[in-house]
């Protein structure tokens, strides 16, 4: 019998929490509009406009996260519930962001799109595909010119690597020598396309290496893989070495939003890909080191407990007064609308 | 402190150059800068102040943008240069919807306070890819203050004033005016939001911006001769603008013609005028530039072109 991985247990149970949120968000999402070929719905959804999920992708953003300090800092993607909960952030004021409550972290302001929590260096989700990347190499020359100790986690999805601020934020990194690692979690489809026929040459992990950034190539499902490898990347760029970049090949198991259903995919994939659950492995690797199934039910069983209190809080948070869409915009001109 | 004469460029370096005294944040990101600019409008900070906040960056406007929003929420005070704003077009995304929207959309979590200079206007038959005026396309946007100043002292004080403000703030000089020259007091303050009264008058108000103000002010001194009075405008911040100024010099004159070199349709003037003809009910009249890109050969630049003599023929056409 193996030796039981002690960072497995906490790495479960963060991918535990992310698919309950996950799995309760989605569900909160269903009615309301007609969308994707779904029928209009009289009961409205409760989280509504466009809800990104990560179900199957929740091992990169576990693994990665697992290797970072509270004040390291963290930029996302459109589908960044992951990245948030696994950079410590507080699972009931997020669903209560979803929920569009006063109580949410951006105040009802963002939504699942925008979800974010400076406090623990989360900067947030982006509704535009690579913008993360350039203000993740800011934030990382920032902490640079400061001489801080601490990194940038740039998250970013395989089809932000065919836009332009790709090449120039890794250039930029490159160039600078900042501390950033770029994790490109490559979930293999780019909203409805699959990326690999509209990527040219090698793919990411090439074109980082062509900018002599250092390169490793992943299973983004295996948590453990994924642990250690961004655990060794993080070494290298928290001691100086500049920029790194980790490559998680993983798999989206929802369609692009929520209430989409995905049916232009192959099943015999989707069916794959459904067996090559990411939380699957985990236990399985633990059960093979002699934890006990009940251990992993007692941590499933918490993550639902946990999502349905959050879900509760949010039900009955209050919604924003219609005045505070004016708060928080500038100061300049403060009070003038029109 | 006595004033000191020094042009439109010296005015911002030296601006800059008491902010970075001040405040160890305050960092200067775009290409080029290493050399001081292409403007000058650098020279002598990168040796001050070093590579490491003076920075040389490669041709990537886009990140450039970004890069000073995450230098921002990081706590730096970035100052961004654009070299022309046909350039930061490449920067929309950066600008638009992250920079003006970060504070908002993460509902006050961070501040973005960054300074983007993109100096505007037609410039020595540089064609349609370096000539515009494009301050109403950001004054557009939620989250953007919009600067434009007209004379050496005003790019002092209001490129200090936007440093502080800790807003994004989209800062418009004039590439014709790098080299005009007056008087600067160091320490003067300019509130953005506040116009300047140029001239005083009572038969016409005029309300311009940037390098157009020089032409109003040499088209009243024609109109003067001909015994008609123009109180002239000079509304340095695009947003916010400075209504109460500029409806207290309607209401006395009852007469408004807005001048901008922007092109006319959709400008920033139609803004002033439909909001006097609003408020006031008086008759207004715009003058900006045809709908056209700007041309490279004299004749075909002339025509995008607002001098003095168009301003002269438009106001005495509307008083008519």
């Amino acid at each position: 019998m193996p030796a039981p991985n002690p960072r497995l247990i906490p790495l479960y149970r963060t991918m535990a929490r992310i698919r309950a949120f996950e799995n309760a968000a989605e569900i909160a999402s269903q009615g309301g509009v007609q969308a994707w070929g779904l029928a209009a719905s009289s009961t409205p959804a409760l989280v509504r406009g466009p809800l990104h999920l990560s179900t199957g992708q929740e091992a990169v953003a576990t693994g990665v996260c697992a290797n970072l300090f509270r004040e390291d800092l963290l930029t996302s993607t459109h589908r960044g519930h992951g990245h948030t909960l696994a950079k410590g952030a507080d699972l009931n004021r997020m669903m209560c962001e979803l929920f569009g409550r006063s109580t949410g972290y951006n105040r009802g302001k963002g939504g699942s799109m925008h979800i974010a929590d400076f406090s623990v260096g989360m900067l947030g989700a982006n509704g535009v595909v690579a913008a993360g990347i350039p203000i993740a190499v800011g934030a990382a020359h920032a902490l640079k010119v400061k001489k801080s100790p601490h990194i940038v986690a740039c998250f970013f999805g395989d089809g932000a690597v065919n836009r332009g601020p790709f090449l120039e934020g890794l250039n930029w990194a490159g160039v600078y020598k900042l501390p950033v690692l770029f994790i490109c979690e490559d979930n293999r489809i780019s909203a409805t396309t699959p990326t690999g026929p509209m990527t040219a040459g090698d793919g990411p992990s090439a074109r980082a290496k062509s900018m002599g950034i250092r390169c490793a190539k992943v299973d983004g499902n295996d948590v453990v893989a994924v642990d250690r490898a961004a655990g060794e990347l993080i070494d290298s760029v928290r001691h100086g070495n500049g920029p790194a970049f980790l490559h998680a090949v993983t798999y989206r198991f929802k369609g692009h939003v929520s209430v989409d259903p995905g049916a232009y995919r192959d099943p015999k994939e989707v069916e794959q890909a459904l067996a090559y659950d990411p939380l699957r492995l985990a236990r399985n690797e633990l059960l093979e080191a002699g934890e006990p199934p009940a251990s992993m039910d007692a941590i499933d069983a918490a993550a639902r407990i946990e999502v349905e209190v959050a879900l509760a809080i949010a039900k009955s948070s209050p919604w924003p007064e219609p005045a505070s869409a004016y708060e928080d915009i500038m100061d300049s001109g403060k009070g003038r609308w029109r | 402190m006595t004033p000191a004469t020094m042009n439109y460029a010296q005015a911002a370096c030296l601006a800059l150059q008491e902010a970075m005294r001040t405040d160890p944040n305050v960092v200067a990101l775009g290409e080029d800068l290493g050399r001081g600019g292409i403007f000058g409008q650098y020279r002598g900070l990168p040796q001050e102040f070093g590579p490491s906040r003076i920075i040389d960056t490669p041709i990537s406007e886009a990140t450039i943008m970004g890069a000073a929003v995450g230098m921002a929420l990081a706590g730096l005070r970035p100052v961004v240069e654009m070299r022309v704003v046909d350039f930061a077009l490449c920067a929309i995304d950066e600008l638009v919807n992250q920079a003006a929207k970060n504070r908002f959309m993460f509902g006050g979590q961070g501040r973005v306070p960054l300074v983007a200079r993109m100096p505007i206007g037609l410039w020595s038959a540089s064609a349609a890819q370096h000539s515009q005026s494009l301050e109403a396309w950001f004054a557009h946007i939620p989250g953007l203050a919009v600067v434009c100043p007209s004379t050496p002292a005003d790019n002092y004080a209001l490129l200090k004033a936007s440093l502080a403000s800790g807003d994004p703030v989209v800062y418009m000089e004039h590439k014709e005016l790098w080299g005009i020259e007056g008087d600067v007091v160091a320490g003067t303050e300019v509130p953005l939001g506040k116009a300047r009264i140029a001239r005083r008058g009572k038969d016409l108000t005029i309300v311009t911006w940037s390098r157009s103000v020089h032409d109003c002010e040499a088209a009243a001194e024609t109109l003067a001769k001909e015994k008609i009075s123009v109180e002239l405008i000079d509304l340095r911040t695009i947003w916010p603008w400075d209504r109460e100024t500029v409806l207290e010099s309607c209401s006395n004159t009852g007469q408004l013609l807005v001048v901008h070199e922007a092109v006319q349709v959709a400008g920033f003037g139609a803004e002033i005028a439909a909001s006097v003809a609003e408020e006031l009910g008086i008759r207004v009249k715009r003058l900006g530039a045809p709908r056209i890109p700007a041309g490279y050969a004299q004749p075909l630049e002339d025509e995008s072109r607002i001098g003095a003599a168009k301003i002269v023929a438009a106001a005495k056409k509307f008083l008519a």
